[in-house]
């Protein structure tokens, strides 16, 4: 893929040089035409999933969708999607098979792409209903009594990190699993924990942050999201996780590119991430809401 | 049907290729199926016709064996869901059709069930069975008993609930379910069901022996093989690996998952359950091929069920009671210790238990177990069971970061590694009467491929490097190979041609489970790929190609 091509780059330069003064304005009359082409040319693969709230959708209202704009805005290239359920092989038969470069909403050490710096941290939460008492601790006991719900993954061997901590301590006499695929024929299947807190189907759910901020602050039952407690579980088991976009190994140009879009609009993107209410670690806000 | 006949014991008494003569053989025709992914179902022949199932997008073709070359005669294409592909777990194979009555029974990837006219390729009808939108798949061949097709869904790792379903030949209605897990109604538990041991004696232990509600998303799938016997009007089919996969969340026996139902075929009624592996901690489905033989054992006739297990013991059974007469280690076994021929519990090795955050090293076999799903053959000329089977181990080291639909998670850290004498695959020719192997071939790779034996004391299976083998069924000494396109996962089949001739036949396509490196272009370097089978296979992709392709052998 013609990602960072030189003509890109000197269209960059020039633009910053018609900042500099009138002088140059011919000039910058004249390139514009010369590369219009070439900046027309210029696309933004992304692949995404085409049903999963808050993060995205085919409509483009996921809060990736919104970054992934504004990231297309900065290379001046239009953006274009590949929809594809994010399942077992999404980045073997998307990223890897070439129908995009980039993937929005990787955690950061994954090993089988290559990543650009976090723009966000977030972290595992329980949401219980604002009227009865908050959970805060894998530790609290009441947790043996509580209907809990947690999202399970099926793939090989896979656990969502809470019911790791769950099944660690043994906590496991009222968990409700609910398939973090959920029934892809319904609209954002993710969403049905959270709604359960809402509905009294179950006391506490333990759900990845951005999810349970964007469906919590949805439900008419106010609910309340509390960042789990011990970050880290025993020996090895995060509950906070570093996301950033990945690009195939290898793509360190474009890579790179990205680095940069993100950190020069990182005020944006973090108003991006506000508005969905996404519970983040790493800007010293509260997570609490 | 795939496993030859009801008893499933894929033994022909074709003799005309035999030990002598067998170094002739010759390709008599090829047909590429146009599909490069693993190739696992077997050629099904009915008369004149040969009937092909393509893995994902699953095309049916029928090939004229009256004529030179084996013409098509017509070819259907159910074009299934593409989003299938991203459920089904280990590839998107399938394991083959059934004919009956006329008609030709089949699976697809995205959860359909089609009848087609045999002559025609016309569908008779087609039944919606599983919901990819939870995570169903359907992969392997049906069985058809006494005008119904039994099925059965994949997509325990994906905490879908297992069920087998008997549609009805006719027009496809489901006439019974019997699920894997939950209260005894809903598993097909009345007042006929009688176990033979205390542990799967009890009121709805589909409930009670898994935490409040985890039985909704406990697994026990039927993915595998299905046996008959006419006599007894039982069927016979075993239940997957319970879910979901850490097993500190599931504490209990986990009914009815890694365990073996015989049913009445009638109406689903359960008459007796055995569960191999109760509280499985290492992904043991239970699903493998059953092969019904009437045998002394121990001076008296019994009818016995055979099972070369995946947790890697070799048990008998009494199949019309469910008792274990003995189980015996058909290879490397270190996770467990042994069977309690009283209790009829598998003894846990505590050194090998996998938890959460523990290292453990060395676990033998591995979660694709000692054998996998790839049927064995018994031959009753000789005695002897053909098991093609794997030899590998697996170390579980800590976790890693994945994520899947925007949620960071954390998997097994699961590397899979050559098992004692470095060889990954074998193929054992074990004597059942005497409990012990008559003569094992060491295999690079792991076998993946089904067997078939014959009346002429010949033993064909197939490699993963793509080696299409006939070995001696009395000694195993190598009698004639032929090197196919791709490596070998499909279930060899022979049959006597309309010109009167014995013709061997194997679909060549490297995938599954084991050969997803290759099929699925998974990087070497990726160790824990395909839960760890990556690190194992690595030297795959120098060895062999992605294919697909038919091959049939006969002599000059």
């Amino acid at each position: 893929m013609c990602s960072g091509s030189p003509d890109a780059f000197e269209l960059k330069t020039v633009r910053r040089r018609e900042a500099n003064g009138r002088l140059v304005a011919a000039v910058v009359a004249f390139a514009s035409l010369l590369f219009a082409a070439v900046a027309d040319a210029r696309e933004l693969k992304v692949c995404a999933d085409p049903n999963n709230m808050p993060f995205s959708n085919a409509a483009g209202q996921g809060f990736e969708n919104k970054i992934a704009q504004i990231i297309a805005k900065e290379l001046d290239a239009r953006l274009s999607y590949t929809w594809w359920a994010q399942r077992r092989g999404f980045v073997r038969n998307t990223l890897k098979a070439g129908l995009c470069d980039l993937i929005p909403g990787t955690p950061a050490n994954l090993e089988i792409l290559r990543a650009t710096a976090p723009y966000y941290r977030s972290t595992y939460v329980f949401v219980t209903r604002r009227d009865s008492p908050e959970i805060t601790s894998f530790n609290d006991p009441r947790l043996r009594t509580l209907r809990i719900g947690v999202q399970l993954i099926g793939d090989d061997g896979a656990n969502s990190p809470p019911a790791q901590a769950l099944g660690r301590r043994g906590i496991v006499g009222h968990l409700v699993g609910y398939p973090v695929y959920g029934d892809y024929s319904a609209p954002n299947p993710p969403a049905r924990i959270v709604e359960a807190v809402a509905s009294g189907e179950i006391d506490v759910a333990v759900v990845w942050g951005p999810l349970a901020g964007y469906f919590a602050a949805k439900q008419k039952t106010p609910l309340r999201i509390t960042p789990v407690t011990p970050r880290i579980d025993g020996p090895q088991l995060p509950m906070v996780y570093d996301i950033s976009m990945g690009v195939r190994r290898g793509d360190d140009a474009l890579r790179d590119e990205v680095d940069a879009a993100l950190a020069k609009h990182k005020a944006e993107i973090d108003a991006t991430l506000a508005r969905y209410g996404v519970p983040r670690l790493d800007t010293g806000g509260s997570a609490d809401r | 049907m795939p496993a030859k006949n009801y008893a499933s014991t894929r033994y022909s008494e074709l003799a005309d290729i035999n030990e002598d003569n067998v170094k002739n053989l010759q390709v008599a025709f090829t047909f590429s199926t146009g599909v490069n992914k693993g190739q696992e179902a077997a050629p099904l022949v009915v008369g004149n016709t040969m009937y092909i199932v393509t893995p994902f997008p699953n095309i049916v073709y029928a090939l004229d064996l009256s004529k030179p070359g084996a013409p098509m005669k017509w070819k259907y294409e159910p074009n299934p869901e593409p989003a299938a592909q991203g459920v089904a777990c280990c590839d998107v194979v399938n394991r083959g059709a059934v004919f009956a009555d006329g008609r030709l029974f089949f699976n697809t990837l995205d959860g359909h069930t089609i009848a087609l006219d045999a002559a025609t390729g016309q569908p008779a009808w087609n039944a919606h069975v599983g919901n990819i939108n939870i995570g169903e798949t359907i992969t392997m061949a049906p069985l058809v008993v006494k005008g119904k097709v039994l099925v059965g869904n994949s997509g325990g790792e994906m905490g879908v609930r297992g069920w087998v379903k008997a549609l009805d030949a006719g027009d496809g209605h489901v006439v019974w379910t019997a699920y894997g897990t939950g209260p005894d109604k809903d598993v097909l538990i009345g007042p006929d069901f009688k176990p033979h041991y205390e542990m799967d004696n009890g009121k709805d232990l589909g409930v009670t022996t898994w935490p409040p509600e985890a039985w909704k998303i406990g697994g026990g799938n039927m993915w595998g093989w299905i046996s008959y016997d006419p006599d007894l009007n039982l069927i016979y089919h075993g239940t997957g690996n319970p879910g979901p996969w850490n097993p500190d969340l599931r504490p209990g026996d986990n009914k009815w998952t890694s365990g073996i139902f015989a049913r009445d075929p009638d109406t689903g009624a359960a008459k007796w359950f055995y569960q191999w592996s109760p509280h499985d901690l290492h992904d043991y489905d239970g699903i493998n091929e059953q092969i019904l033989l009437d045998m002394n054992w121990q001076g008296k006739p019994r009818k016995v069920l055979v099972r070369p297990e995946r947790n890697g013991y070799l048990y008998i059974l009494d199949r019309t009671t469910g008792e274990v007469l003995s189980a015996t280690p058909y290879g490397a076994v270190n996770s467990s210790k042994g069977v309690d021929l009283k209790t009829g519990r598998l003894i846990e090795n505590p050194d090998k238990k996998t938890g959460t955050g523990r290292v453990i090293r060395d676990i033998c076999p591995t979660a694709s177990g000692l054998k996998d799903w790839q049927p064995s053959a018994f031959s009753p000329k000789t005695g002897l069971l053909y098991i093609p089977h794997n030899n590998l181990c697996m170390d579980e080291e800590g976790l890693e970061v994945n994520y899947i639909a925007g949620t960071p998670y954390v998997g097994m850290n699961v590397r899979m590694i050559p098992g004692p004498g470095g060889n990954r695959g074998a193929f054992t020719a074990w004597d059942i009467a005497a409990a012990k192997p008559a003569w094992s071939l060491r295999e690079n790779f792991p076998v993946w491929s089904g067997a078939v034996a014959t009346g002429g004391n010949v033993v064909f299976y197939g490699t993963m490097e793509g080696w299409f083998k006939a070995v001696s069924a009395r000694t195993g000494e190598l009698l004639w190979q032929f090197k196919t396109s791709s490596g070998i996962i499909g279930q060899p089949v022979t049959y006597r041609g309309p010109d009167g001739h014995q013709y061997v036949a194997i679909l060549s396509g490297v995938g599954g489970w084991a050969g997803a490196i290759v099929s699925g272009d998974l990087d070497p370097r990726d160790a824990t790929a395909a839960l760890g089978f990556v690190n194992a296979m690595k030297d795959l992709k120098n060895a062999t190609t992605a294919g697909g392709t038919l091959y049939v052998f006969r002599l000059p």
